[in-house]
């Protein structure tokens, strides 16, 4: 058996603070398979982006973060790794898009010159000439009509949208083991951000990324993600497959978040409490079957 | 409270910085107390003692008319202290409400009052006060008069640029929905969200008024003699360096104490005021 | 059927930008009856926001009118006026003063408007806290001693501490996670049901819109294209901006997903 592409094992996070020390993460196991896409859902404040900036090494370097468990990233352990091997990990070996694709690009360069500095971390030395093309290639895979056109443009001139695309394109082009998606299209109207999901789902599909999708959005998940973990206050409560998750949710946390979430085919708002005893039962574990398929 | 005592003990500048303020503010408190030679704040000849290096019971010497420079320094602390006090409370009551106005109110008040602004501003701090100390009699009010004119406009600027940014927060669109004053949504609204920056510049401005005013009566144009200021000390015993040091060293280390000292604690304050937003 | 309590007739704002127009709201004409809850939903850039602020007079229309219980709005709004329409904004944490305690905020309405004699206002703040779910204590806390769902409460209040009969909903739970907003939308309902409230409600989320309105009135780049009964416009919607719309809802069940895909394959 290979080993998985992640594989985080107790993972526990604490905060020291002038008050004394909050454990933000309290021994959180997770393991991504090769070119598999998995989900962490859960609400603001569950600790789901603190642990994918843990994995990309940010909060490592935090004053007063203390980290513990096991981080593994394709069979090597992250926290042996000399600082400097990790940091050429980021953007090679693994790649991030974010939230907001407009912010996340620079102002003040070309997407053309951001391009060929992404391809410059994977491949360096590489010709202006073979980082152009790479990067046409690179955008014509993410559905981008005029890449040329595009390649030329400053971030501001190009919609949401189109940005968005262009971090795809650029978070894959040094063709990572891992992409981990922070809540990524959230920033965007719900018509683009379906269509930029769908093209994800495609483009990481064809290049055999997996995938660390982090989102408090369960539609979206659903659609995306082939397992699922709920996370719920720096713990797993629930993780299987996605199909599974959503049709027999089996954690009270899991039942309560999909029962809020509201149907478009109707039905009125449910009366759901936020907190309950119930949200700390153990978790909950649906076997994992063979290949198992994502939501429509 | 736990928090603030934590920020203090975690940064040792900070903790020397309340150190240095304390012993600049108690001295010049209690200055009658600690003096050896209270008298000596005054026109006080004593040639028997003049121009002593640092001995008891002068421990930072005395002057070239045999005043004890310790006792000198202290008094000078609360003249000085007093300078900052009265300044920063007539420039920013000023500065921050012309800042509030051309903040919120926008348009052609904005205009014309961020272009004054801007006028002050463009001179060089000194050159400003000395203008004025050169029209009018080198007194301590008009000294004070001086560095106000040269003050105000800093806390305009910097109340400006909050007042810009907390406009667009949705508590001042809340607050004019309901139909509040605009009177009501400057100063009981968006002023209460100005206040820890303007503290922490007000502590900052306390050390800085304190070297503006040496500067200035370093030059002849501040406080007059006998009454002690820690610039004309520096100045006067400029011309006996280096055989009577004392009489330069002493008061050029009190004014850098005051300012280190309130640059201290105010970097120490936007840590704690600031943390709390 | 009776008088509508808002009448939007014929508004439009035109927004110049760098020497061209730009045609925020278009002709729009909407009645919304007293007690009823009409959603306007739309993607960024559709005109939402900006009639919500034509509607509370933060914004004065290019053209047309807007009628409130049978009167024209003057463009600049009388204490009456503000007193009658209120809102709750999208962010709670920018919503309420940090400096200002819970109780400060809330009893700023009262003093505005003149309401009760000033030793009352002290309890009827505690009994509108009482009245969105939160204890009546909570008049001394700073906003950032509560949570963004509690923020929100207190919004809530804020918005019915002036005993307006018109609310103007503006996204005022997309900034909430989904057990929050669940909980919040059961609140404005329950509130809407005892007060006799009206709603203008403004959203993105066609699922929540789906749960809570009247009717829903869909804009796209500054116009209205369709305005229906919230179960007809889920059922049978009538333009392919609406269908395109529902269709890209992300969703959770099979019984969704099947609706979801019959509206798709009906556009096609």
């Amino acid at each position: 058996m290979t080993d998985p592409v992640l594989a985080l094992h107790d993972l526990r996070l604490a905060f020291k603070g002038f008050t004394g020390t909050t454990e933000v993460l309290h021994g959180l196991s997770l393991s991504i398979d090769r070119g598999e896409r998995v989900a962490l859902v859960g609400e603001s404040g569950s600790g789901k982006s603190v642990t994918a900036r843990i994995v990309l090494g940010l909060i490592q370097e935090m004053r007063g973060a203390k980290v513990s468990g096991r981080l593994r990233f394709q069979g090597q352990d992250l926290d042996r790794l000399p600082k400097r091997a990790r940091h050429g990990l980021r953007g090679t070996a693994m790649s991030m898009i974010f939230q907001d694709p407009t912010s996340s690009l620079n102002p003040a360069y070309r997407i053309g010159t951001q391009f060929r500095e992404v391809l410059a971390r994977g491949t360096p030395g590489i010709t202006a000439e073979a980082a152009t093309a790479r990067a046409t290639a690179l955008l014509d895979e993410v559905a981008i009509p005029q890449p040329d056109r595009v390649l030329a443009a400053y971030p501001f001139q190009l919609s949401g949208g189109m940005n968005q695309r262009v971090m795809i394109a650029m978070a894959l082009a040094n063709e990572p083991a891992l992409l981990i998606a922070d809540e990524p299209g959230t920033a965007l109207d719900v018509t683009v951000q379906a269509q930029t999901l769908r093209l994800m789902r495609r483009v990481v599909e064809q290049h055999g990324t997996a995938v660390l999708f982090i989102s408090h959005n369960l539609g979206v998940v659903r659609e995306f993600a082939d397992r699922t973990y709920v996370i719920y206050r720096g713990r797993i409560v629930e993780h299987g497959p996605t199909e599974a998750v959503f049709h027999t949710p089996g954690h009270p946390y899991t039942r309560a978040l999909m029962a809020a979430q509201p149907r478009i085919t109707g039905g009125g708002v449910p009366e759901i409490a936020e907190r309950d005893a119930q949200y700390g039962d153990p978790m909950v574990v649906h076997p994992t079957g063979a290949a198992a398929g994502a939501g429509a | 409270m736990r928090r603030v005592i934590g920020i203090l003990l975690a940064n040792p500048l900070s903790l020397l910085g309340v150190v240095l303020v304390a012993l600049v503010v108690l001295g010049a408190v209690f200055a009658d107390f600690l003096a050896p030679f209270p008298e000596h704040r005054g026109a006080v000849v004593d040639f028997l003692n003049f121009n002593r290096p640092p001995e008891w019971p002068y421990i930072f010497g005395t002057d070239l008319v045999g005043r004890d420079l310790f006792s000198r320094i202290l008094y000078a602390y609360r003249i000085s202290l007093m300078l900052g006090v009265v300044v920063l409370a007539i420039a920013v009551p000023i500065g921050v409400t012309i800042g509030l106005l051309a903040g919120y109110l926008g348009g052609v008040w904005e205009y014309l009052l961020m272009r004054l602004t801007d006028v002050f501003l463009s001179i060089p701090p000194l050159v400003l006060a000395m203008s004025i100390m050169g029209l009018l009699e080198p007194t301590l009010i008009n000294g004070m008069l001086a560095v106000t004119a040269m003050w105000w406009p800093w806390y305009t600027r910097l109340v400006y640029t909050i007042t810009r940014g907390e406009k667009e927060e949705g508590y001042v669109l809340a607050a004019e929905v309901i139909g509040a004053s605009r009177s009501h949504v400057m100063f009981r609204e968006i002023l209460p969200n100005c206040v820890p920056a303007v503290i922490t510049k007000m502590t900052l401005d306390l050390g800085f008024v304190i070297l503006i005013a040496s500067s200035l009566s370093f030059l002849g144009l501040g406080v007059q003699p006998p009454t002690p200021d820690l610039g004309s000390m520096v100045a006067e015993g400029a011309d006996y360096l280096p055989d009577s040091w004392w009489l330069t060293v002493f008061p050029g280390l009190a004014i850098l104490v005051a300012v280190f000292g309130f640059n201290l604690v105010g970097d120490a304050l936007r840590d704690i005021l600031g943390a709390e937003r | 059927m009776t008088a509508p309590l808002l009448a939007l007739q014929n508004l439009s704002k035109t927004f110049r930008s760098h020497g061209h127009a730009v045609h925020a709201v278009q002709d729009v004409s909407i009645d919304v009856a007293a007690g009823e809850c009409l959603a306007i939903v739309g993607e960024s850039g559709s005109g939402k926001s900006t009639l919500a602020n034509m509607v509370l007079g933060i914004l004065a229309p290019s053209a047309g009118e807007i009628r409130y219980d049978g009167q024209a709005l003057p463009a600049r709004r009388t204490l009456a006026h503000r007193r009658a329409l209120q809102l709750v904004q999208q962010n709670p944490l920018s919503a309420l003063n940090p400096k200002r305690s819970i109780g400060a905020s809330l009893r700023l309405a009262f003093d505005v408007h003149r309401i009760g004699d000033r030793a009352g206002r002290t309890a009827r703040v505690g009994a509108l806290l009482e009245d969105v779910g939160l204890p009546a204590d909570f008049a001394q806390r700073p906003p950032a001693a509560l949570s963004g769902g509690q923020r929100q409460r207190v919004a809530i209040a804020r918005a019915l501490a002036c005993d307006s009969r018109l609310l103007v909903l503006d996204e005022p739970t997309s900034a909430l996670d989904v057990l929050v907003q669940s909980r919040i939308l059961r609140l404005l309902a329950d509130l809407r049901a005892e007060h006799g409230l009206t709603y203008l409600f403004i959203s993105h989320d066609l699922a929540v819109v789906r749960n809570i309105a009247d009717r829903v009135a869909v804009f796209e780049k500054g116009r209205m294209v369709e305005l229906a009964p919230t179960d007809r416009l889920f059922t049978a919607p009538e333009h392919p901006y609406t269908r395109r719309l529902i269709s890209a809802v992300p969703v959770i069940t099979e019984d969704e997903i099947t609706m979801r895909d019959q509206l798709a394959h009906g556009a096609a």
